[in-house]
């Protein structure tokens, strides 16, 4: 058994044919956990992946059909609930938070038989680029522990990338699972807003926030979705729109799609390695026969300043429930209801999250709003109407993931603005509320992995997948 | 009442009150407004509530279906147009009792607009328009007594967190307190028509915010405006008005300013007391709540709603007015509650005289029921009984004296009417032959008015029934008598 190649599919076969028992899996993981020197995991108690496992183990005994997900070791980002299991956010503001929930999309894993190892590390309340912001200690990247493994979902990065998981959830509010998807090797599949439910996800921006698979392929991405996706009426955001078979639909050809590469994704601030590892895919997907042209989605530019308006407008209200009354952290020895308020949210809350509070705070503020908050929604509005005319003509448009492969640890930390920059790529099909997905298609001169990223259609899933998949295995191995 | 000061009337005069009113009803909807959790009152504190109302990291509000059709059923009563498209907002602030540290209500789109309560002011009728109607969700509550920990700490109850509103709002239309009075005396009986809420102020259904300001007569600019909170009676809030207004123009009139604040009332001492300036008010940075859909209210919805809207208070009242013959007075009373007024009617139809039993509720049971302070509610006599008695009366079983009698009787026992009548059913004289001899005696001893009613005046008639109803001290059977009265007086 060799952990760090397990896909879905092999680990339950694996599993049905006895080649070892989902309980050794878990113990294997579970003792790799222990040895993790990259910080990925935060919260890992035995006791639930055990009982789970015992549970696929006797199904597998009994020699019946195991369910589709049976025995998949995954992780589970912090910032989404499992009930018992220890829940922070990545902050000390919920250090001590057992939710008595599952959140939706948890559920239904376990529900297809999945096995819940933990909890993983990442950005303090999904508010980061590199995961360097969790109130316990950065993650390192497993291809190069001197850099960051990119953020917010960095501990679910790195868990599927340094063999811990099979594979992982993440949340993606800006590129957070993209973003580190890109620096750490794997797939990284933003679905569309409403595809998957968000019940149970900590809100930072609930109109940006998604919930997505981290997967070594394209394949696998597509077997998780397969169960997270779906109506969930504890969701109003959540669509009832048929959920396709993604497995099905990734075998179709791609032949005669058109794709859509955008000019303003790789003009100032690209690099060198990046860009061309990502011309030579885009040159892979025309050999596959897509058709590949240019393309414009003029607003990208207003895509940052936009996004930082509208995610910390609804991340100030979102964040005003820890405030130290019911749960969570709260200070000792306050004098007055006010202290007890201020300090519990100052102690509590990190600098980004508190930055991001106070910005948000201001745009929505009386005399301001219509200038920030109510702009930014109509620059909203012309970035998506960009992806909507752009796919009037294309089936799929390819991007970089990243403007540049992983930063070093300690690089950005002090330069807020440059490490919004990380995100230049992402924030697009957040704001649109499109699908996007970061396979990786290579590797810089010094061996740091670099990721290509497709957009489709909302609730266009399939031809994300497919064409991912078909790169993927044309590209072969790296 | 208590006043500021004893401002002269002709000063008073001179001023103009400008008042608009804020209720909030809580909707008697089964469940909460965003989650399943229970609306009950009363529940053990924090029985009633889940990850949602709670404001648990990752839970997420669903709109009550049930939520909206009430709330627009008393929009309609309220003549508002209801939006085909509103939205929910967030308001934003910091409260213990507050858990998601923002409420969600409705802002610049609401659920209904633009509707009208008539009411009755010194100068005659006047429509106050209403605003806006929208849908928030409550608060829970804060216990500062009652608990081991309460010297130190204040203890939380969430059991309410979450029960649905109906915010109505009205112009600036109320042009003084005896108006707002009205005013929110009508809006209660509307909204009670509707079944949507109980309004009762005691457990807080109800609850009434008061904004107003004072202006010289004429002036076309509002004066600074004080909003009034903490007032929980409809009397209080008259008083609270009063108060008010003689305080601001006594302000005006010594060169002050009046402040822009907002203000509490204690009942007590019958003043309001400062609360919070316009600088230290809150910015509630409301914005749309990404949680929740655009709530669309169509056409189709819209006329499904409308079917359950009843007869509305004031419609009742001119029909009773007119099918019936009562006084409009009688008919505010009879139509103080819809089940009241149905009862009513129920009971005028059952009976063979349907008029006879407004009669009998006009003549018999409400000058009985004023003399005892109760209210109709509190009547030992129901309606079912009223319209016994009418029918007994109209069959000449009783006479009206047995009938004023039996329901003296009920409202000295607290009985209705069947049971005194079945204890005390009178022992009628139905015997011609003994009646026949008190008349002759009758006549006997009147022989002049007999002269007269030969000599074609028969209206005498009616004093030979009194003088036999007398003789037989009110037994005897009224039909049999009248009977007997036109043989024997014919001669």
């Amino acid at each position: 058994m060799d952990p760090t190649v397990l896909t879905v599919e092999s680990t339950r076969v694996a599993i049905q044919e006895k080649q070892f028992s989902a309980t050794a899996l878990v113990e294997a993981l579970h003792a790799r956990i222990e040895r993790d020197d990259t910080h990925a995991w935060l919260t890992h108690p035995p006791e639930r992946a055990l009982a789970q496992a015992a549970a696929i183990d006797k199904l597998a005994d009994k020699g019946g059909p195991l369910p589709p997900l049976a025995g998949v070791p995954i992780g589970i980002k912090d910032v989404i609930l499992t009930r018992g299991l220890r829940t922070t956010a990545g902050s000390k503001v919920l250090q001590h938070f057992f939710p008595p929930y599952d959140a939706t999309a948890v559920a239904r894993l376990e529900a297809a038989g999945a096995i819940v190892m933990g909890k993983t590390n990442c950005d303090e309340f999904a508010m980061g680029s590199s995961n360097e912001n969790s109130a316990y200690g950065v993650v390192k990247n497993p291809h190069d522990k001197a850099r960051v493994p990119g953020g917010s979902s960095g501990g679910s990065a790195a868990a599927v990338a340094n063999g811990t998981a099979v594979a992982a959830l993440g949340s993606d509010t800006g590129g957070s699972i993209r973003q580190p998807a890109a620096f750490c090797g794997i797939v990284g599949l933003m679905p569309s807003y409403g595809r998957v439910s968000r019940y149970g996800l900590i809100a930072f921006a609930s109109s940006l926030d998604r919930i997505g698979p981290m997967t070594r392929s394209v394949k696998d991405a597509a077997l998780i979705l397969q169960h997270i996706a779906g109506h969930d009426p504890l969701d109003s955001t959540c669509a009832n729109v048929p959920v396709p078979d993604y497995a099905a639909e990734i075998g179709k050809p791609v032949k005669g799609l058109k794709v859509g590469v955008p000019k303003e994704y790789f003009a100032e601030g690209l690099d060198d390695d990046v860009r061309a590892s990502v011309e030579a895919a885009t040159e892979k997907i025309h050999q596959l026969g897509c058709e590949v042209v240019p393309i414009s989605l003029p607003h990208t530019k207003y895509a940052i300043p936009t996004y930082y308006v509208l995610a910390t407008a609804e991340a100030s209200s979102n964040l005003a429930r820890y405030d130290g009354v019911r749960y969570g952290f709260r200070i000792k020895d306050a004098k007055t209801l006010t202290e007890m308020y201020r300090r519990t949210r100052d102690e509590g809350f990190g600098y980004e999250v508190k930055r991001r509070i106070m910005l948000g705070t201001y745009v929505l503020s009386a005399g301001y709003y219509d200038a920030y908050y109510l702009k930014a929604q109509r620059v909203r509005t012309l970035l998506s109407r960009d992806f909507d005319a752009a796919f009037a003509k294309v089936d799929a448009i390819v991007t970089p993931t990243t403007p540049t492969a992983a930063f070093k640890l300690g690089e950005k930390a002090e330069n807020p603005l440059a490490m919004y920059l990380a995100d230049i790529y992402t924030v697009t099909g957040n704001l649109a509320g499109v699908p996007a997905i970061a396979v990786p298609c290579g590797k810089t001169k010094t061996g740091l992995p670099i990721g290509l990223q497709i957009f489709a259609r909302r609730f266009d899933e399939p031809t994300l997948l497919r064409l991912g998949h078909a790169y993927e295995h044309a590209r072969g191995a790296f | 009442m208590a006043t500021a000061t004893r401002i002269p009337p002709e000063v008073l005069a001179r001023y103009e009150p400008v008042i608009g009113l804020e209720v909030h009803v809580q909707l008697l909807t089964a469940s909460k407004i965003f989650c399943g959790c229970s609306t009950s009152f009363g529940a053990p504190p924090n029985s009633n509530v889940c990850p949602v109302c709670l404001g648990l990291p990752g839970a997420l509000p669903v709109l009550n279906r049930k939520a909206v059709e009430f709330a627009a059923l008393a929009a309609l009563a309220l003549g508002c147009q209801v939006r085909e498209t509103s939205s929910f907002a967030r308001k934003n602030y910091f409260y213990p009792d507050l858990p998601k540290g923002y409420q969600i209500s409705q802002y610049d789109q609401p659920l209904a607009e633009h509707g009208a309560i008539e009411i009755t002011s010194g100068e005659g009728r006047k429509k106050v328009g209403i605003t806006r109607l929208h849908l928030e969700e409550d608060a829970g509550k804060s216990l500062h007594d009652g608990f081991a920990e309460s010297a130190t700490s204040t203890c939380l109850d969430l059991n309410r967190a979450g029960t649905p509103l109906a915010e109505i709002v009205s112009e600036p239309e109320i042009s003084s307190p005896d108006e707002a009075f009205e005013y929110l005396t009508r809006l209660k009986e509307i909204i009670l028509f509707t079944g949507v809420s109980d309004c009762n102020m005691e457990e807080g259904s109800l609850r009434c915010d008061a904004n107003v300001s004072v202006r010289r007569k004429g002036a076309k600019e509002f004066g600074a405006k004080v909003e009034v909170k903490n007032v929980n009676s409809f009397r209080f809030i008259r008083e609270a008005l009063a108060y008010e207004i003689e305080r601001q123009v006594e302000a005006l009139e010594s060169g002050e300013k009046v402040v822009q604040e907002t203000r509490l009332y204690h009942a007590a001492e019958g003043k309001t007391f400062s609360m919070r300036s316009k600088e230290q008010a809150h910015d509630y940075r409301y914005f749309p709540d990404p949680d929740l859909q655009p709530l669309v209210v169509d056409a189709a919805w819209q006329a499904e709603i409308r079917k359950q809207l009843p007869e509305l208070p004031e419609a009742l009242r001119a029909r009773l007015v007119a099918q019936y013959g009562i006084t409009e007075y009688d008919a505010g009373v009879l139509s103080a509650s819809r089940s009241l007024a149905q009862q009513f009617e129920a009971a005028a139809r059952s009976a063979k005289n349907p008029k006879r039993v407004a009669n009998l509720v006009q003549s018999e049971l409400m000058g009985r029921l004023k003399a005892r302070d109760l209210s109709i509610e509190q009547s030992p006599i129901t309606m079912r009984g009223v319209a016994m008695s009418a029918d007994l009366a109209e069959a000449g079983t009783i006479s009206s004296k047995m009938l004023k009698d039996l329901y003296d009787h009920a409202f000295a026992t607290g009985e209705d009417f069947a049971a005194v009548y079945e204890r005390e059913k009178p022992q009628q004289l139905s015997d011609a032959s003994a009646i026949e001899k008190v008349i002759e005696d009758v006549m006997a001893a009147n022989p002049q008015q007999v002269e007269q009613y030969r000599a074609g005046k028969t209206t005498v008639k009616a004093f030979f029934v009194g003088q036999v109803m007398k003789a037989t001290k009110g037994q005897a059977n009224p039909a049999m008598v009248n009977e007997l009265l036109d043989k024997k007086l014919a001669g």
